[in-house]
């Protein structure tokens, strides 16, 4: 009988579901301010979840992906909130935001497909900061996107008259808002898995794997690379789109500034150095890239505080500075990831590669 | 016809710059495969470690002469020992890792030398002192600056150099060599190791320079301007086809005048619709248009499917 991990077993389940149920809880204790980073800790698996289809699935190396966010954002922060006086319901804005991100990235990915590697990077890089560019200055001679100011008092996500802002009463317990999205969050990031997960072992993905590991043989064993790389690029898209408009509802604001490139790296270092093309690694990576940066916050001005008895560096620069090594370190002593899938490591010893 | 003039002009200054920075990019690309995404804090470094060297030496009354010419040292000097910690400490050991490894440790070393930076200098925008008398010049309605004359015939001199390097001496034949194959590089005798500290040290010399002359150009210097910086002088490189020498210093220049020429006629082009600000979306958009007709760069070898 084929053992079964302890995590797929029946108690496995219950036991994680519970966990996950449990934590707004318990973070909430702490503040609702470790709630909102829990939020943001799930939103970002979602989006490194849809760039791991592009970069570890496929293989395309792209640099630009906080484009579709930043559409997926955009989409809703205009047809939801005072700026145009538009108040269009969830159903109608996620598909339209999915839609036009993926449009984007069929638009993006139809001339570079011909490009490799490095330049393909170069490529999607560009346009991410095209993408951010128009949003700062498309305040003028018409006004759409309100420039770097960027546009305010987006409506939250509401499902009738069930808001996600505000504190509710379900079954006699008090939910914040932040615990209502993380909810939210929750659901659509389990969706995004089981996507991934039957996408890896499809045809499609199996075909992107092989575009991943050696194009030419792709196209030698009658795999579509062009239609296929276009979908990798759509689909990672679309996700990054629904990604954008949950973070629009949950911020109540965007402006050009959350959509620079730094985003777009920081997505990606979530993937490489989560394990890239390994769900759980990838899950790995972003929990960890949101959260640590949040930890050294709390951290590093009270530790100087306690060990010198003064501020001797300003405690923002040390945590940037911290978090930087970090990346460097896990990639000198892990090159292939923190969590690689175990097929990875296999090769990575063999070829001593 | 003088804003034509005038652009081309500013735009050639400004094009000699990214090319400068675009060899240390190309250089380290066509040796090993990496986009050193921290060269650019590598030359910003470089224009802070001027502006505080000269600037004690000018207050302590050296001639401004010597007080530039050693805040330029200073910084040529800074920026190789930079350089050739880059490679040593973060770079070698990943050699043979994933590809997107080394990526994102450039990333994460450039995090933390922007980080370092601001530690050191501060938060504020820092004023370059006036090395160079302010002479303007004219010639046939457009004017220039005795620094745009200095920008230009240094770069020039520059790349030069680094062309003769490359093409005329033992080290530089080592580096082709082993930009070819560095397998074969060091079964013929050449030292790989030496010869990637070499580009990485070289280019972080050429990095300082263009520092030291963005610094004296613009008269202010920032720890967040290698950033831009460095962007679209890998724009400039992989405009040029990456890896190829002459074609980060073309790809360079082209794109500064294309910069320029842009940011003088977009309003008119578009009846006032886009303004000048659109200034930075000439680079990407330049560079997509190309990539598109010729995948590998203007001047870029074509390179046979090798995954």
């Amino acid at each position: 009988m084929k053992k079964v991990p302890f995590f797929q077993s029946l108690p496995g389940i219950a036991l994680a579901a519970t966990l996950l149920l449990a934590l707004p809880f318990v973070a909430a204790l702490g503040g609702q301010a470790w709630v909102r980073i829990l939020d943001f800790a799930i939103l970002y698996v979602f989006l490194a979840l849809g760039l791991n289809i592009v970069v570890g699935l496929a293989g395309l190396l792209d640099l630009g992906y906080v484009a579709f966010y930043a559409v997926g954002a955009y989409t809703w922060a205009l047809l939801a909130s005072p700026h145009f006086g538009l108040h269009w319901p969830i159903w109608a804005i996620l598909p339209i935001g999915a839609g036009l991100a993926c449009f984007a990235g069929v638009l993006l990915g139809s001339p570079t497909l011909k490009l490799r590697g490095d330049y393909l990077a170069i490529v999607t890089l560009g346009f991410g900061e095209i993408v951010r560019i128009f949003l700062n200055n498309l305040n003028a001679p018409i006004n759409i996107t309100n420039g770097p100011q960027g546009i305010t008092l987006i409506d939250p996500v509401s499902f009738g008259a069930f808001k996600f802002s505000g504190v509710t009463q379900i079954l006699g317990v008090s939910v914040s808002g932040p615990q209502k999205y993380y909810f939210l969050l929750i659901a659509l990031a389990i969706l995004v898995i089981i996507v991934n997960v039957r996408l890896q072992n499809s045809r499609i993905g199996r075909a992107w794997q092989a575009i991943r590991e050696d194009e030419v043989a792709a196209k030698a064993i009658g795999i579509n690379t062009r239609n296929l790389k276009l979908l990798a690029f759509a689909m990672g898209a679309s996700f990054g789109g629904v990604a954008g408009g949950i973070f629009s509802a949950m911020q109540g604001f965007v402006s050009p500034e959350s959509f620079s490139l730094i985003e777009s790296i920081m997505i990606l270092a979530m993937v490489v150095l989560g394990g890239m093309g390994h769900i759980p690694g990838v899950i790995l990576g972003a929990v960890l890239l949101t959260v640590l940066p949040e930890l050294l916050r709390y951290s590093v001005g009270p530790l100087q505080m306690a060990v010198f008895g003064k501020m001797l560096v300003d405690p923002e620069s040390l945590r940037m500075l911290v978090f930087g090594l970090a990346l460097v370190l896990v990639m000198r002593f892990k090159p292939a990831g923190l969590w690689p899938s175990p097929e990875r490591q296999r090769e990575l010893q063999e070829t001593g590669k | 016809m003088d804003i034509f003039l005038q652009q081309i002009i500013n735009g050639l200054v400004q094009g000699s710059i990214y090319a400068l920075v675009a060899l240390g990019y190309t250089m380290v690309y066509g040796i090993m495969g990496l986009i050193n995404f921290a060269h650019g804090e590598v030359v910003m470094i470089g224009t802070l470690v001027t502006i505080t060297v000269a600037g004690t030496l000018l207050n302590s009354g050296m001639p401004v002469a010597l007080a530039g010419l050693a805040g330029l040292m200073a910084a040529v000097l800074v920026c190789m020992a930079l350089g050739w910690a880059l490679e040593r400490i973060a770079y070698r050991p990943l050699r043979n890792a994933p590809r997107l490894t080394p990526l994102i440790t450039a990333i994460g070393m450039s995090i933390v030398l922007q980080n370092l930076a601001m530690m050191i200098w501060g938060r504020n925008y820092l004023t370059f002192p006036s090395l160079l008398p302010k002479m303007d010049f004219e010639f046939a309605g457009a004017n220039f600056t005795a620094i745009q004359i200095i920008i230009v015939l240094v770069s020039a001199a520059m790349m030069g150099g680094l062309l003769l390097l490359v093409y005329h001496t033992k080290l530089g034949m080592a580096m082709r060599a082993t930009a070819q194959n560095p397998a074969v590089a060091s079964l013929m005798g050449v030292n790989v190791n030496r010869v990637i500290a070499a580009a990485f040290v070289i280019g972080s010399a050429l990095g300082a320079v263009a520092g030291v002359m963005v610094g004296g150009y613009y008269e202010i210097a920032h720890y967040q301007m290698g950033f831009m910086l460095g962007l679209k002088a890998f724009t400039a490189a992989v405009l040029g086809g990456i890896g190829n020498l002459a074609g980060a210093m073309l790809g360079g220049i082209l794109l500064g005048i294309i910069e320029a020429l842009g940011a003088g006629y977009i309003g008119d082009l578009t009846g006032g619709f886009l303004g000048s600000h659109y200034q930075d979306i000439f680079a990407f958009v330049v560079l997509i248009v190309v990539l598109m007709f010729k995948p590998s760069g203007l001047f870029g070898e074509k390179t046979g499917d090798r995954a």
